[in-house]
């Protein structure tokens, strides 16, 4: 049977500091061939400072059709976001 | 949800022009046209690299022959964008190449014709890969998330292939009588084919309702002809090229060229598997893909000793 190898999710960091960002997958049989690919597919001009490789099948993730539901109650909290607070008239650098 | 409501879900999402993602409910024919358009579309990154690997070891100098590897690595790449983004369809890597060497997943025409000439690498770069452009640029648009994302990153790598072959083009044009005429005739050959890379006229492809519905397709296949016709003309009066078309004017009225008709016959013959190179592109595939068949099976042997857990 043919086989394409197993499949990985590929993360990027763009600089030191910054966050790692999926940038798609590649396939590979063993974590470093899963690296190597990822740097020879996703950083061919200086995209990266740092990858991070996961193997699909350990991704969970939310659906998008629970969303509503999922992600509701931070609708709610307003006094969440520093712009629901009535400050007094006059006060500096707050 | 019956199939009536996850459809109207669908379309209603579809005209607000939100992406669709993997995991969201979608009808099954929209599903099955992602998996062939963005197959074939991998297939052609990849079919592509041939005519061009074909001129590697012949690049006339050392920076040239580093271009050419720098840029056939991309369409490597921009294969594997397309092979993911279509695997999310619920197709396996595996299921994709088989139908690619059996003829049921096609790949683009144009990778059909041979690269005779050094000159046609420029024209490949110039001609294919910017009538490429103007097709990818339109699906940056295209409402499945992983092929629109693919579609993004393609398009930031595509204009150095472009510029990279036109540079062949203005070199050649600027060189000795014989190079002239060789870019020439390069021109001559890949002009038409490079029109046909847009498919057939919109009154003439039944198939496009859903496309556009489902907004998989953002703009007809003419609109985008005319667009890469109107930038390529001038690019070819700059460096001396003549477009092998009697009938191309500009239309003042319209603003925009006038040109002569295709030749759908031989479109058609290309594309049923009577064009140049059909059978060698294959052949060629097949042949590489099984001899590679041990590399994958000695990988996937050593990843067992080094972790003979692995799940
Ligand atoms: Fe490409
Ligand atoms: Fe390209």
């Amino acid at each position: 049977m043919d086989t394409q190898l197993d499949l990985w999710e590929v993360f990027i960091q763009s600089k030191i500091g910054a966050h790692h960002v999926h940038a798609g997958s590649v396939h590979a049989s063993d974590a470093q061939m899963a690296l190597q690919n990822a740097r020879d597919t996703y950083t061919r001009r200086n995209e990266g400072s740092s990858i991070w490789v996961v193997p699909s099948k350990f991704v969970v993730a939310s659906t998008t059709n629970d969303a509503e539901m999922f992600f509701e109650p931070a609708n709610d909290k307003i006094y969440r976001h520093p712009t629901f607070y009535v400050m007094p008239e006059g006060a500096k650098q707050i | 949800m019956n199939v009536a409501a996850i459809e109207n879900d669908f379309q209603q999402k579809i005209d607000k022009d939100l992406f669709i993602e993997p995991k969201d409910a979608m009808p099954d024919k929209y599903r099955e046209h992602l998996i062939r358009q963005i197959s074939q579309h991998a297939h052609s990154e990849v079919i592509g690299m041939q005519p061009e690997g074909n001129w590697i070891n012949r690049a006339p100098s050392l920076r040239a022959k580093q271009i050419l590897l720098a840029k056939i690595q991309d369409e490597a790449g921009h294969g594997l964008y397309l092979y993911s983004a279509a695997e999310t369809l619920n197709i396996s890597r595996e299921e994709l190449i088989a139908q690619l060497h059996s003829g049921k997943a096609k790949y683009s025409n144009i990778f059909n014709y041979p690269a005779l000439t050094w000159a046609d690498i420029g024209a490949i770069g110039w001609l294919v890969d910017g009538a490429a452009i103007v097709n990818q640029v339109s699906l940056q648009r295209t409402s499945y998330g992983p092929y629109a994302r693919a579609m993004f990153r393609i398009c930031k790598e595509e204009s150095f292939h472009q510029r990279q072959g036109y540079e062949i083009m203005a070199h050649m044009m600027n060189g000795t009588a014989e190079q002239k005429e060789m870019a020439q005739d390069a021109m001559n050959r890949w002009w038409w084919p490079s029109l046909m890379m847009f498919g057939p006229h919109d009154s003439d492809s039944p198939n496009s309702g859903n496309a556009f519905k489902w907004k998989i397709k953002r703009k007809g296949n003419d609109e985008l002809r005319q667009k890469f016709i109107d930038k390529t003309v001038q690019q070819a009066e700059v460096i001396g090229l003549t477009v092998p078309d009697p009938d191309l004017k500009w239309n003042d009225e319209k603003q925009c060229y006038d040109y002569g008709e295709i030749d759908w016959d031989e479109f058609n013959k290309v594309i049923s598997g009577n064009g140049p190179c059909n059978k060698q592109r294959i052949n060629h595939h097949i042949k590489y893909h099984n001899e590679g068949a041990w590399v994958r099976e000695a990988a996937l042997a050593y990843s067992q000793k080094i972790q003979p857990n692995a799940i």
